[in-house]
């Protein structure tokens, strides 16, 4: 077994008992990277330099029991939207091209004092809006089990950058599906965890209300650890919980004796790709088979879902993207007169098409007369979905469903219909409005040999019988690989 | 029906986001937004009209904290990422005469 096979927790377990030092773990994932990226480009900055210093910090800080921690020493990949200090922070855009953060996201310094070591920083939609990771500035990621097709957004590059055996884990940042559906196209374990769970200060904001930040990884136990390790109360951020139930690892058990399991029929029904059906119907087996009582409900709110959040994500981005302006960070256009007409010229050339399609949809959505009409709708909508998943959970410990209509599409497919684009997003944007926790694990392939995750989705702070049930599956499903480890797709079972 | 978008519109919109859409942009955006409103106004169909607006998932209350500086001074981190700056300051074009 190469070292760049096996999974954080084993890598840190070997570290520790020093049969690899870090410094070969970081160089494994940087010569990964070298043979990778003119294929992949996961990444939109690679930083070689700073991993190897850091390396050495690390291997001493675990020698001196500094560092005990299961990520200890660990090559780990970050979004480009979450702050890295003295490392560039671009949100794939031209807008940013060049930032350099005076600070590092919580969620950063959390990774940095569990001693993992960040290689790079991952590609992704511009802003994170998009769910292909073709609207970045900077070119696109291709899938690694096929690199004519996307790899999934907008954390694309993170997952990628997993599948691809470039990291060990990642982190990635969910607004309406952004760490499930790419982590589903990819073949990887990705989780957003219940809003407030992981602190956002530091995280450049797209929908405040529905951002957050959360792991992606090889299996559900990495996940687990990583989420641990993230998760924080934080001061700096006004939503942030305190919670005491941070143990994530401690419920991975593998028993779902006695767990009630609810698929909605909107989640399996019209649009829905037979290959994907058939995954969710094989997990739902397996649960069964492993003694959870498994039966099928509705949502049937659900097709409210995807208008509910372009607004409120729309309205929310067109505000908070009027900070870039080009007076103290980001991109200046060259020629203007005047202070207006420098605002506008920066944004105007700074922001793509899809950016400023959702500042002006927000703005609209916002603006003086049409308010009521569409804003307060939605967020009456909202209260509405939010509703009837509390309804849902009062009966069910869990709901299991897709995480995407489809698997990995083609590139260039997506983009020429944004409508469509948004429609993929249908399973995964609820969670978002109603603050839930959701994962997303590998559960077999397509006829194509693509893979499909499927998606398990809990109430509000309950990650606990998440990865209760993730866990089940993934002992009950046949062992999984990367994208990277085997040649021609074959690994995994179609389904 | 959905609210139909015309220039009016389009260019209001272009004032309140701060942008300079050129003229295929303009159509573009006209087009693009008039099909997602239409899509939208399938929202009309659910009734809520005994919901009240949900802007925050949780009954969070705003965190108040002492007026503390904790941070040190960081002007000269902070303005190294400011496209002009002159004598420790933002720069911006002449605003007032």
């Amino acid at each position: 077994m190469e070292l760049i096979q096996f999974t954080a927790a084993e890598l840190s377990e070997k570290i520790r008992r020093k049969e690899i030092s870090v410094l070969e773990a970081v160089k494994a994932s940087l010569d990964q990277i070298r043979q990778m990226e003119p294929e992949i480009h996961s990444f939109v900055t690679v930083t070689e330099e700073y991993a190897y210093k850091r390396a050495q910090k690390v291997e001493k800080g675990i020698r001196d029991g500094q560092y005990r921690g299961p990520l200890a020493g660990v090559p780990t990949a970050v979004k480009d939207n979450i702050c890295t200090a003295g490392i560039p922070t671009t949100c794939s855009s031209k807008m940013l091209e060049g930032f350099v953060p005076p600070y590092s996201a919580e969620a950063v310094r959390c990774l940095e004092r569990a001693g993992a070591i960040i290689i790079g920083k991952t590609n992704m939609d511009e802003f994170a809006m998009g769910s292909t990771t073709e609207t970045s500035a900077f070119g696109i990621t291709r899938n690694p089990w096929d690199r004519e097709r996307v790899p999934g957004g907008s954390s694309g590059g993170s997952c990628a950058a997993v599948a691809a055996g470039e990291a060990f884990f990642a982190l990635g940042s969910d607004t309406g599906g952004s760490i499930r559906q790419p982590s589903s196209w990819c073949g990887v374990t990705g989780m957003k965890p219940t809003y407030g769970t992981v602190s956002r200060n530091g995280l450049i904001a797209y929908g405040s209300s529905l951002d957050q930040i959360g792991p992606i990884a090889k299996n559900v136990k990495d996940c687990a650890l990583v989420l641990e390790a993230v998760a924080s109360w934080d001061p700096m951020d006004s939503t942030s919980m305190k919670r005491q139930d941070l143990r994530f690892s401690e419920n991975l058990t593998g028993d779902v004796r006695g767990f009630r399991v609810g698929i909605p029929k909107e989640y399996v029904g019209e649009g829905v790709e037979p290959d994907v059906r058939k995954a969710v119907e094989r997990a739902a087996a397996l649960l069964e088979a492993a003694g959870a009582a498994v039966e099928q409900c509705s949502l049937k709110n659900t097709r409210y879902a995807i208008p509910t959040y372009y607004i409120i994500a729309s309205a929310e981005a067109s505000s908070n993207l009027s900070r870039f302006d080009g007076v103290k960070y980001g991109y200046r256009a060259s020629e203007y007169e005047g202070l207006h007409e420098m605002y506008k010229r920066s944004r105007s050339q700074g922001f793509g098409t899809e950016v400023k399609r959702r500042i002006m949809l927000g703005s609209f959505v916002l603006s003086s007369g049409y308010y009521d009409a569409y804003y307060l709708k939605a967020l009456r909508a909202k209260a509405v979905i939010k509703e009837e998943f509390d309804q849902a959970f009062s009966k069910y410990d869990v709901i299991l469903g897709p995480a995407a209509p489809t698997a990995a599409t083609r590139i260039g497919e997506s983009l020429k219909d944004p409508i469509q684009m948004y429609l993929g997003d249908i399973f995964t944007v609820s969670v978002n409005l109603a603050g839930l926790p959701a994962l997303t694990l590998p559960a077999g392939l397509t006829e194509d040999g693509l893979p499909v995750g499927v998606q398990i989705i809990g109430g509000c702070f309950q990650e606990g019988k998440i990865f209760q049930a993730a866990c089940s599956l993934e002992q009950a499903l046949e062992p999984w690989h990367m994208a990277f480890e085997k040649e021609g797709h074959v690994h995994g079972k179609t389904v | 029906m959905a609210q139909q978008i015309d220039s009016e519109i389009i260019d209001q919109v272009s004032i309140l986001a701060k942008l300079e859409l050129t003229e295929t942009e303009r159509q573009q955006a006209m087009e693009d937004m008039q099909k997602m409103l239409d899509y939208i106004d399938q929202l009309n169909e659910l009734d809520t009209s005994q919901t009240e607006p949900m802007p925050h998932i949780f009954p969070i209350q705003n965190v108040f904290r002492d007026d503390e500086a904790v941070n040190g001074d960081d002007r000269e981190a902070m303005l190294k990422n400011a496209p002009k700056q002159k004598d420790g300051q933002y720069q911006v074009p002449k605003t007032i005469e």
